[in-house]
């Protein structure tokens, strides 16, 4: 079985469980665990965006929490300014984070490296801060929102049984996206980029250009992802958008294996279920999480992802 | 108490890895959830209102208006995120009976939806924004500390009284900073020099130092929670200003910061509804018992705390035990038909307190240890100023 | 804005700049000679502050204090370069900053159950306590001129051993090409422990001082390890110089911005909105000029190449 096909297979069987998981849960007696569920493919769908620059890209950015916060406000300012349409809400999103990413992207990608993960955090920083200084809707407090959005007038986008099917859908979306962009020229492309980007110059491609690209696409995607956060929460706060909350993205990326877009999706649940389960267990959770991310860097390379696929490397695409 | 808490944890968690319905409580057992803040820096006010409860819930053996109560604590970790998280397990998982929540009103807000849209009852042992003490209020929503905007009124209550011309007022860069500045105005007759904003989270005051120095005033208004506080009254008495400037605060100088304060804060002024010497049988017992217990002085995050374990006791007591009668409890629960620690208790239309004000000033007992302590009544039985707005 | 109180703001400027250099300081050698990310630098800085405030209570003498706790410091920070770190210098940097963030995590928790989650203080030494009058009615804390001399001290003293030394000047060789100091054979695992101890030892020594005017409590490094992580860059990593003249000046930006940027952006805006403009644009001055080194100058002010 081809590495590709194996792939495909891997995410048949992830996209089931997820489609059955909700009745599943209801009959063990466990149904609040899909508001884990659905937090975890929120956090899937951010951290997959990601990924796009940091797995396929090569470049590491701490500021893509700034999207997941643009998504959110877009959807509550939107909500108090009499717009309840989501789809209305979600272009008003992927238009505002599409340029912003413009903007930040043409800027931090005249750098590279750890010049760029800076770069990042300083824009990622500027958005945050910009969120908590808008008192009329809330500023560091956040805002609750007192009306969510609406799929033309039906309420189908708010129960949270049916949010969870969006989520998912949209979780789906995101991945085929992925995978078609990773396994077209423009994938390639940026991977050539990123392991020699002389060598692609020399063949003619503006890296440059690729690289912006990328960024635009993962930073409306997370949007996406910020958005729907907000209406799963029924809250927004500049949370979202703080450097630590990139900082739990990458921690994802890490823990599924660079690259790797079913490693990620795992990445995202080990995340939440073993924050969940450890501080059930034990309210100093933390002794044994931080030391867990050290050992798993240690001695787990290349994540989840390796559990996954037996034998290949943690570059996969 | 905190063994206790792990055990119930662990049972929990075992009873969800078997697979079984994790609310294995009995029928007429009262579940109640607790969300508040128990880590990051802040922690202390959270653990503060815990012990409270759980000192209650041990004088009345474990049980709560006759039923055994099965408390289950949760840490919102300051996220809203996750605060709503939990509050949605409480409600969901463990079936909770009425969720105590939270510490902070940014808090408040993420899990207020979750509880009450399902019908829950939430009281809150301290956060007390305006925005659900006006036309959000709720049916199912209770406050037993204060509306936030009412001690920054006191506030400036107390400057007049005590003569202040000139203050400079000085709080974090949030939502609940701008509202005690808000407060602080809407009372206070005199001139404010200043207002300054810094950035959440900071701690070193000495550029807004200068500012207040060089500003002509007479008096300092201000409202730093936690380990800022801590660090502006140091820098403030390091700064030599102690002699030339009143300092007036609100959950700044209280019992969470108070022993790392020391003298530095002796002799400060702070407005407040209780204090720990309070003048009161109930309250005196309090104070003794939980100082014996933990080692510490309660502050007012404690008594809260304590207070609201003995709102739902009456409560539960007159609907004998039965929660299912969404209507009854709530008489019950307005109904305030408890023993507060600071004397009278009733609550507004709208589920705030109606009660008195003092002004503290920060003071040292015979067991050298620092607490807040109560010098005159400013304003008695003060209703917040949202209520009317609040159609219950 | 008065003439004394803009000295005064300068003063606080730079106090709050030779305290962001202390930590900087190893920062950037670590990053500059070892290219190696270190997130858990900030938390050394808490470290250092729970070390003073453990000694204190043990020995009550706070110069005492202060010197067990730098030494147990720079133990404790060998301890991991040992244990864990070492293990990272060859790992991209991605798993450099996932372990050390999971290190954070576990001391940031590991302060909590052993100190408890309230603030803590310990007070200002007799011997700095009080305050010199600068004019009437404005007063300035010895303690924190105290401070910045200490700092400018420990300034040139690094200064002094990177550039005229043979420790030095590995360091400097290490920061601009690692490959070359390999091939002649020095030992670099031993060069990579003491810029580590050092680094981790000056990190304390940051919260060491900081304890009796800051509060003491969980998660007190993490963002002052992000504005070290921007002076770093500012200054230029693996430059001393580089990080000292950043650190002063990112502590002057951020100081004078906070007192300033209100009444700045008052000239623009009603008195409400600057109160809400004002205080969110005076937090991200700092990130704005390191937006604009990164696009102008991305070698930073003073970069390591050349002398130190």
């Amino acid at each position: 079985m081809s590495a590709r096909n194996a792939e495909l297979l891997t995410a048949g069987v992830i996209f089931v469980l997820l489609l059955i998981a909700p009745p599943l849960l209801e009959a063990l007696g466990l149904g609040y665990m899909t508001g884990l569920l659905m937090k975890a493919m929120l956090l899937a769908i951010a951290a997959l965006s990601l990924d796009l620059i940091v797995g396929q890209g090569g470049m590491i950015s701490l500021g893509h929490s700034a999207f997941v916060g643009l998504g959110a406000y877009s959807l509550a300012i939107g909500l108090e300014s009499g717009i309840d349409n989501i789809l209305a809400l979600m272009v008003i999103a992927l238009v505002v984070s599409g340029l912003f990413a413009l903007v930040t992207g043409a800027l931090a990608l005249r750098t590279s490296g750890i010049y760029f993960l800076m770069i990042t955090l300083a824009f990622g920083q500027m958005a945050y801060f910009t969120l908590t200084s808008l008192a009329g809707y809330g500023g560091d407090d956040g805002l609750t929102l007192w009306s969510l959005a609406t799929l033309f007038g039906s309420k189908v986008v708010q129960n949270s049984g049916q949010l969870y099917f969006v989520i998912l859908g949209v979780l789906l979306a995101t991945w085929w996206l992925l995978h078609r962009i990773t396994h077209a020229r423009f994938g390639r492309v940026l991977r050539g980029a990123r392991d020699n980007a002389e060598r692609a110059e020399v063949m003619g491609f503006s890296v440059f250009r690729y690289r912006l690209t990328a960024y635009v696409i993962a930073g409306m995607i997370a949007s996406i992802a910020g958005l729907l956060t907000a209406q799963q929460n029924e809250f927004v706060s500049p949370s979202l958008a703080t450097w630590q909350h990139s900082g739990d993205l990458l921690v994802i990326l890490v823990i599924g294996g660079i690259g790797s877009r079913n490693g990620t999706i795992l990445g995202a649940f080990f995340i939440v279920i073993v924050q969940e389960l450890l501080g059930a267990i034990l309210p100093e959770w933390r002794l044994i999480y931080g030391p867990l991310l050290v050992l798993v860097v240690l001695f787990a390379k290349g994540g989840l992802n390796t559990l996954l696929t037996p034998g290949q490397g943690r570059r996969a695409a | 108490m905190k063994v206790k808490r792990n055990e119930l944890l662990v049972s929990l968690a075992a009873g969800l890895a078997m697979g079984a319905c994790a609310s294995a409580a009995q029928a007429e057992d009262l579940t109640v959830g607790i969300v508040v803040t128990l880590s990051g820096p802040p922690a202390a006010l959270g653990q503060q209102i815990v012990d409270g409860f759980n000192l209650a819930l041990e004088q009345k053996q474990g049980m709560l208006g006759g039923s055994k109560v099965n408390l289950v604590i949760q840490d919102d970790e300051l996220k809203p995120e996750v605060a709503r998280q939990k509050a949605e397990e409480l409600v969901q998982r463990d079936k909770a009976d009425i969720v105590v929540g939270t510490v902070f009103s940014n808090m408040l807000q993420a899990i207020f939806k979750p509880v009450v849209g399902s019908d829950t009852f939430l009281i809150s042992p301290n956060a007390g924004p305006s925005t659900f003490a006006g036309e959000n209020c709720s049916p199912y929503f209770f406050a037993t500390s204060y509306q936030n905007d009412q001690n920054a009124e006191v506030s400036g209550m107390i400057a007049n009284e005590e003569g202040f011309k000139n203050t400079f007022l000085m709080v974090p860069n949030y939502q609940a900073g701008r509202d005690n500045v808000a407060g602080f105005k809407k009372t206070f007759t005199g001139t404010v020099t200043d207002e300054v904003f810094t950035p959440l989270g900071h701690k070193d005051f000495s550029p807004e130092l200068a500012q207040l120095a060089t500003s002509g005033s007479d008096a300092l208004f201000t409202f730093m929670p936690g380990g800022m506080g801590v660090a502006l009254v140091k820098q403030f008495a390091a700064a030599g200003q102690k002699d030339k400037i009143k300092f007036l605060s609100v959950f700044t100088t209280d019992e969470t910061t108070l022993p790392a304060l020391k003298d530095d804060a002796i002799g400060f002024l702070a407005a407040g509804n209780w204090a720990p010497d309070f003048k009161n049988e109930a309250s005196e017992a309090f104070v003794t018992a939980f100082n014996e217990k933990y080692g510490y002085v309660p502050g007012g995050y404690a008594m809260q705390g304590y207070d609201t374990a003995m709102l739902i006791d009456s409560a539960v007591a007159k609907v004998g035990g039965d929660m299912s009668d969404k209507d009854a409890v709530r008489k019950a629960l307005e109904a305030a038909d408890f023993t507060s620690l600071r004397g009278d208790f009733k609550f507004n239309n709208n589920h705030y307190p109606v009660q008195s004000f003092y002004l503290l000033e920060i003071a040292k007992n015979d067991k050298d240890q620092y607490h807040t302590s109560i010098v005159r009544e400013v304003v008695k039985d003060y209703a917040d100023s949202f209520h009317q707005e609040c159609k219950m | 804005m008065s003439f004394t109180l803009l000295l005064i703001q300068c003063l606080n400027g730079l106090q709050y700049g030779t305290m962001l250099f202390l930590i900087a300081a190893g920062l950037t050698l670590v990053f500059g000679v070892m290219g190696f990310i270190n997130l858990a630098h900030g938390v050394l800085y808490m470290v250092g502050a729970y070390l003073a405030f453990a000694f204190l209570n043990l020995t009550g003498n706070f110069w005492i204090a202060a010197l067990l706790a730098m030494v147990a410091a720079l133990v404790f920070g060998l301890a991991l370069e040992h244990f864990v770190f070492r293990h990272l210098y060859t790992r991209n940097h991605l798993d450099q900053v996932l372990a050390t963030f999971g290190i954070i995590i576990f001391l940031n928790e590991l302060a909590k159950v052993l100190f408890g989650a309230a603030t803590l203080s310990i007070p200002v030494p007799a011997l700095l306590d009080g305050s010199i009058p600068l004019t009437p009615e404005l007063n300035y804390p010895v303690y924190r001129l105290a401070i910045i001399g200490v700092g400018l001290l420990v300034a040139a003293l690094l200064y002094g051993i990177v550039s005229h030394t043979r420790v030095g000047m590995l360091v400097r060789a290490g920061a601009t090409t690692p490959e070359m100091v390999n091939a002649l054979g020095v030992n670099i695992e031993r060069l990579f422990m003491i810029v580590f101890g050092v680094g981790a030892m000056l990190a304390g020594f940051a919260g060491v001082i900081a304890a009796p005017i800051f509060a003491i409590e969980p998660g007190m490094g993490d963002n002052i390890l992000i504005v070290a992580f921007v002076v770093i860059i500012i200054g230029g990593i693996g430059s001393i110089r580089g990080a000292f003249v950043a650190a002063l000046l990112v502590g002057l930006i951020d100081t004078l911005g906070r007192s300033l940027a209100t009444e700045m952006t008052g000239f623009v805006f009603s008195p409400s909105m600057s109160n809400q403009i004002g205080p969110a644009l005076a937090s991200m001055l700092i990130y704005i000029l390191m937006a604009a080194i990164l696009i102008f100058r991305p070698q930073g002010l003073l970069p390591a190449k050349g002398t130190a």
